[in-house]
């Protein structure tokens, strides 16, 4: 196997052995999405027409807080160092390394989003594209989280500096995602605003990588 | 590559320091200058505009600050590629002393820009596509602050502040369109208009001065920060070594 695959693989075991605690940031991601409801009232007009927001706001906060979990544990047990001091490109291993983050964090998530949809309101007809825009746009937000991940790994308030960090950064993504799910609910076509999302999600597959892998470098120095 | 080798010249931080003291005299004189001609022709003597009265005047602090805040992303964008390109000692110097320059235009922009709106559209606030793009601009600022604060060495900080500069400018572009496009998808009832179709020579000249003055005022204050980062940095090696030995 190569060590590409490898190192998912890794990610993967290590993140199973963890149990309950991967499940988390779903956690987060359904109590949070289901306080909008207790704030704005019960209404159904009023959850349908924030309903696609609120899911994505809440998994983008959800995201944020499951980045730690990317470079942290392995910075801290020096696993880190010998992933930087392998052979192999080290922008391909961040890359692994995101891309069994994305498997194990987003994933649930997207697969938590129908259950969210019914909280909020929004009609069944909704629930494909939601799917659909997480699918395509949850990418993007491992990859950036990525880089801001290796900035401030080791840091000590590294969490709350990585939010600052990050969160302007996702604002495209959330503008688009939500665009695409609210053209679909109103009969119109969301497509434009999907394909941005996936050049967005392409986008960020090119350059967060090399960025991230920088960052790395520079943080274990 | 030779106009590189040149500036390497003004790496050594003597040079810097005698060069920047030969230029800041003139560049505060300029900068009096400008913006005393500037803003006695815009604020007293330039036209009313006329829908807008007097309250236009406001025009001529905000466009340029506004100008400037942009400006100055670029500029750190770009001392930052310098410094991680070729390791010019005094680009992440720039960079970092040109950031909260950038974070103080980009504010006086948008509070400017809330004290012309509330006169001239009845509101503070409004997510027009060009004031939530000078918003997010602004948190790009603060978090670029607030990773050269997250370091204790410098050398590490610079580096680690030089990446998060260039991802942050190739975002600036996608960020405005995404906006104006997020902004038109969401059109308000009213359609708002700032200032009038073309602008007349008489506002135009008091605006280029202005933005002349800012810029001016960048140079200098750049030069002073500068100037006290290196010495800054002098004064904690100073102090490592009178704890180490």
């Amino acid at each position: 196997m190569s060590p590409f695959l490898q190192t998912i693989r890794r990610d993967l075991i290590l993140a199973r052995r963890q149990g309950a605690s991967a499940f988390l940031a779903v956690g987060f991601f359904v109590v949070a999405a289901s306080l909008f409801p207790f704030a704005v009232g019960p209404d159904p007009d009023v959850l349908a027409s924030i309903g696609a927001g609120v899911i994505w706001v809440s998994a983008l906060l959800a995201t944020l807080l499951s980045l730690d979990r990317l470079f942290q544990a392995d910075f801290e047990d020096g696993s880190l160092d010998l992933l930087v001091l392998a052979p192999q490109p080290l922008f391909l291993l961040v890359l692994a390394k995101t891309i069994a983050h994305w498997l194990t964090t987003a994933l649930p998530l997207i697969i938590a989003a129908p259950l969210l949809a019914m909280f909020m309101a929004i009609p069944p007809e909704g629930f494909a594209p939601l799917m659909l825009a997480m699918l395509i746009g949850t990418p993007a937000l491992s990859l950036i989280g990525a880089v801001g991940a290796a900035l401030t790994v080791g840091m000590r308030r590294g969490g709350v500096l990585l939010s600052l960090l990050v969160l302007p950064l996702y604002i495209p993504v959330l503008i688009f995602s939500v665009a695409s799910i609210s053209a679909a609910l109103i009969g119109q076509d969301g497509s434009p605003a999907m394909m941005l999302l996936g050049a967005l999600s392409l986008f960020s597959l090119v350059l967060a990588p090399p960025a991230a892998a920088a960052a790395l470098r520079l943080s274990l120095e | 590559m030779k106009a590189m080798s040149r500036l390497h010249q003004f790496a050594n931080p003597m040079r810097f320091a005698r060069l920047s003291q030969a230029i800041l005299p003139w560049a505060i004189g300029l900068t009096v200058v400008l913006m005393a001609v500037g803003l006695y022709w815009g604020l007293v003597v330039s036209p009313v505009d006329y829908q807008q009265g007097d309250t236009v005047r406001i025009m001529y602090v905000h466009v340029p600050a506004a100008w400037m805040a942009m400006f100055t992303y670029v500029f750190m964008a770009a001392a930052s590629a310098a410094g991680l390109i070729w390791r010019h000692p005094l680009a992440d110097i720039a960079a970092k002393s040109a950031a909260p320059i950038g974070a103080g235009f980009t504010f006086l922009a948008l509070v400017t820009g809330a004290l012309w709106g509330q006169p001239m559209w009845g509101t503070w606030w409004v997510w027009d596509g060009r004031l939530t793009s000078v918003l997010i601009l602004f948190f790009l600022y603060l978090g670029y602050m607030a990773l050269w604060q997250a370091y204790d060495e410098p050398a590490k900080a610079s580096r680690a502040a030089a990446i998060l500069a260039l991802v942050g400018v190739v975002n600036v572009p996608i960020i405005h369109y995404s906006v104006e496009w997020w902004n038109t998808l969401h059109q308000p009832a009213s359609v708002l208009k700032i200032g009038g179709p073309s602008i007349d020579p008489s506002m135009l000249w008091p605006l280029l001065i202005m933005a002349l003055a800012f810029n001016a005022y960048f140079v200098v204050v750049l030069l002073w920060r500068m100037r006290s980062e290196i010495l800054a940095r002098r004064i904690h090696i100073v102090l490592m070594q009178r704890a180490a030995s």
